[in-house]
C-alpha cells in the first residue's frame, strides 16, 4: 500500500462500516415493535429493504454522485465512479483505501432512507415505497451527502467544504434529510384511518428496547467511525456519543415523569436515539460536557416535540420528524455554540469565544438541507401517488397490511394455527397471494 | 343439568379448580376472556400518548353440573374466587337441555 496508510486505521472504518450496517436492521425493529401486530412486518421489511436497493444504487452511480469528482459548484459528483469502476485498489481517502471509505458510507445512505419509513407506518404500498427508496437516495440523499461529506481541499461539497459547516457525522445530511422527507410524505400520505381515535398502542416494547439497543451499538460505528481514523478524536466522538445519549436518555424520562407521571420503556428508548441524533452531528467538535447539555436539551426538546403531531393534525405516525427533524436541528445548531475549536475541528462556538459566526454556518447548513430534502421529497411522494398510488386501500389498512403487501403474518401464538391449512404447493400460493393482491388494487 | 360460568381474576384459578376438585368435579374448560364491571381498567402512557385500557384480563370457567348440584356448586366457586376487592367476577348459572360424551357417546347426567 502507497505512504500515508494505515491498517489500524482501515480496520477501524472496516468495524464501524459493519456497526453501521447492522443499524438497519436495529432501527426495523425500533420501529418494528412501535407499530400494531398487523403491520410489524411491514414496518421491517420497509427498512430492509433499504439495504437492498440502496446498495445495488451505491455501487451503479451512488458512490459516483456523492463522492466523484465535484461536477460544478460543490453541488454533485461527477460520472467517474460509475459502477466503481476506475477506483485503483491503492488509492486512499485519508489514510484508509476508497474502497473501506466507500463500504462505510453506503451504510449512511441505507440507513437514511430507512429513517422515514416511520413517518408513513401502517399504509404505504411497498412497491412505491421501494421505488421512493430508489428515486430519494438518488436526488436527495446522494446530492447531499456531497454537500456535507465531500472534502477536496476546499473544491468539495459546498457546505461541508465550501462554507465550513460543521456536521462531523450526519445531522444534517442523515438526520435532518430523513426527518424534513418523513414530514413531507406524512402531508402527502395523510393520515392513517382511526388517527387521534383508535389506540395504536405499540405492539412489543421489548423489540423496541431490543432495536434501540442495536442503535445505540451501531452508533458508535456511525460517530467514532466518522473520524474516519483510529485516534483521540474517534475517542472523544466515542465518549460524546455515550454520554450524550445518557444525559438525553435521563431528560427525557425526567419530562416525562413530570408530564404524564411515569417512567415509561418507550421514552427511554427514545430519549437514547434523541441524544444519539443530536450529538451526530456535534460529537467531533465539542467536549463531554458540552456533549451532555447537547444531550439533556435534545432529550427535553423531542419529548415535548413529539405531543405537537397531535395538536397538529400530522400524522407523523413513529416521530421521525419529533425525533431525527427536531434532534438533528437541535444538534447541529448546538454546534454553532458548544464547538470548543480544538477537538477534531478548529471552528469556536459562541460560548468558546468563536463568536456567531459558526453559529450563522450551522444555520446555512440546517436551512439548505431541510428545505431541499422537504421540496424534492414532497415533488417525489406526489408523483409517485398520483401514477401508481402510495397508500393502500382503506380496507387492507384496517385489517392490516402485512397480509396484503406481504403474504405473511408476523406472529403465530395459536396451537390452532388460526385456521392455517396447506391450500396448495407453495409456487401456486404465491400466485395466489398476487392473484389476491391485484384484485385488492382493482378495486 | 346446568352450565355454570364464572369469570374469575386470573389468579384464583388454582384455588377454585381445588374447590371443585374437593366438590368432586372432574372436568372443566378455562378460556382466557377480558372485560370489564365495575373495576373499569388503567391508563397507559405511550410517547405522551394517553389510553384507557378497558378490558382487564380474566378467566372464564365453565362446569357442567346436575341440576341439584347447581346451587352448592355456585358457593363453592364464589367462595375460593373471592378476594373481597373491585374485580373480583361473576358467576351465573343456565339450563343445559342436553350433554354428549364424545368418545362413549353416553348422553345426559351420565355424560358429565
Amino acid at each position: 500500500m502507497p505512504d500515508g496508510f494505515s491498517a489500524g486505521d482501515t480496520a477501524f472504518v472496516f468495524i464501524s462500516a459493519a456497526l453501521v450496517m447492522v443499524m438497519t436492521p436495529g432501527l426495523a425493529f425500533f420501529y418494528g415493535g412501535m407499530v400494531r401486530v398487523k403491520s410489524t412486518l411491514n414496518m421491517l421489511a420497509m427498512s430492509f429493504i433499504s439495504l437492498a436497493i440502496v446498495s445495488v444504487l451505491w455501487v451503479l452511480y451512488g458512490y459516483s454522485l456523492a463522492f466523484g469528482p465535484d461536477a460544478g459548484a460543490g453541488l454533485i459528483g461527477n460520472l467517474d465512479f460509475l459502477g466503481m469502476r476506475g477506483i485503483d485498489l491503492n488509492a486512499l481517502t485519508g489514510s484508509i483505501p476508497v474502497t473501506a471509505f466507500a463500504a462505510f458510507q453506503l451504510m449512511f445512505a441505507i440507513i437514511t432512507p430507512a429513517l422515514i419509513s416511520g413517518a408513513i407506518a401502517d399504509r404505504a404500498r411497498f412497491a412505491s415505497w421501494s421505488l421512493f427508496v430508489a428515486l430519494w437516495a438518488s436526488v436527495v440523499y446522494f446530492p447531499v451527502a456531497h454537500w456535507v461529506f465531500f472534502f477536496d481541499g476546499g473544491q468539495g461539497g459546498w457546505l461541508g467544504d465550501r462554507n465550513g459547516v460543521i456536521d462531523f457525522a450526519g445531522g444534517t445530511a442523515v438526520h435532518i434529510n430523513a426527518g424534513a422527507a418523513g414530514l413531507a410524505l406524512a402531508l402527502v400520505l395523510g393520515r392513517r384511518v382511526g388517527f387521534r381515535k383508535d389506540p395504536m398502542r405499540p405492539h412489543s416494547l421489548p423489540l423496541v428496547m431490543l432495536g434501540s439497543g442495536l442503535l445505540w451499538f451501531g452508533w458508535f460505528g456511525f460517530n467514532a467511525g466518522s473520524a474516519l481514523a483510529a485516534n483521540g478524536v474517534a475517542g472523544m466522538a466515542f465518549v460524546n456519543t455515550q454520554v450524550a445519549t445518557a444525559a438525553a436518555m435521563l431528560g427525557w424520562l425526567a419530562y416525562e415523569r413530570l408530564r404524564h407521571g411515569a417512567f415509561t420503556t418507550l421514552g427511554a428508548a427514545s430519549g437514547a436515539v434523541a441524544g444519539l441524533v443530536a450529538i451526530t452531528p456535534a460529537c467531533g467538535s465539542v467536549s463531554p460536557l458540552g456533549a451532555i447539555a447537547v444531550g439533556l436539551i435534545a432529550g427535553v426538546a423531542c419529548a415535548a416535540a413529539i405531543g405537537l403531531k397531535y395538536r397538529l393534525g400530522l400524522d407523523d405516525s413513529l416521530d421521525v420528524v419529533g425525533v431525527h427533524l427536531v434532534g438533528g436541528v437541535i444538534g447541529s445548531l448546538l454546534v454553532g455554540l458548544f464547538a470548543t475549536g480544538h477537538v477534531g475541528q478548529s471552528a469556536a462556538g459562541l460560548f468558546y469565544g468563536g463568536g456567531f459566526g459558526q453559529l450563522g454556518r450551522q444555520v446555512l447548513g440546517v436551512a439548505a438541507v431541510l428545505a431541499y430534502s422537504f421540496v424534492l421529497s414532497w415533488l417525489l411522494g406526489t408523483a409517485i401517488q398520483k401514477t401508481i398510488g402510495f397508500r393502500v386501500a382503506e380496507d387492507v389498512e384496517v385489517s392490516g397490511i402485512d397480509q396484503a403487501e406481504h403474504a405473511e403474518s408476523a406472529y403465530d401464538f395459536s396451537a390452532l394455527g388460526a385456521g392455517l391449512a396447506r391450500t396448495a404447493p407453495a409456487p401456486a400460493a404465491v400466485a395466489a397471494a398476487t392473484a389476491e393482491k391485484t384484485e385488492v388494487d382493482a378495486r | 343439568m346446568k352450565l355454570i360460568t364464572a369469570v374469575i381474576k386470573p389468579h384464583r384459578l388454582d384455588e377454585v379448580k381445588d374447590a371443585l376438585q374437593a366438590f368432586g368435579v372432574h372436568g372443566l374448560t378455562v378460556t382466557e376472556a377480558s372485560g370489564y364491571g365495575r373495576q373499569r381498567g388503567h391508563t397507559e402512557v405511550y410517547r405522551g400518548a394517553e389510553y384507557t385500557v378497558d378490558l382487564v384480563p380474566k378467566l372464564r370457567v365453565e362446569i357442567l353440573v346436575e341440576d341439584e348440584d347447581a346451587e352448592q356448586l355456585i358457593e363453592v366457586v364464589v367462595k375460593a374466587a373471592r378476594t373481597g376487592k373491585i374485580g373480583d367476577g361473576k358467576v351465573w348459572s343456565v339450563p343445559v337441555e342436553t350433554a354428549v360424551r364424545v368418545r362413549t357417546g353416553e348422553r345426559g347426567p351420565d355424560a358429565l
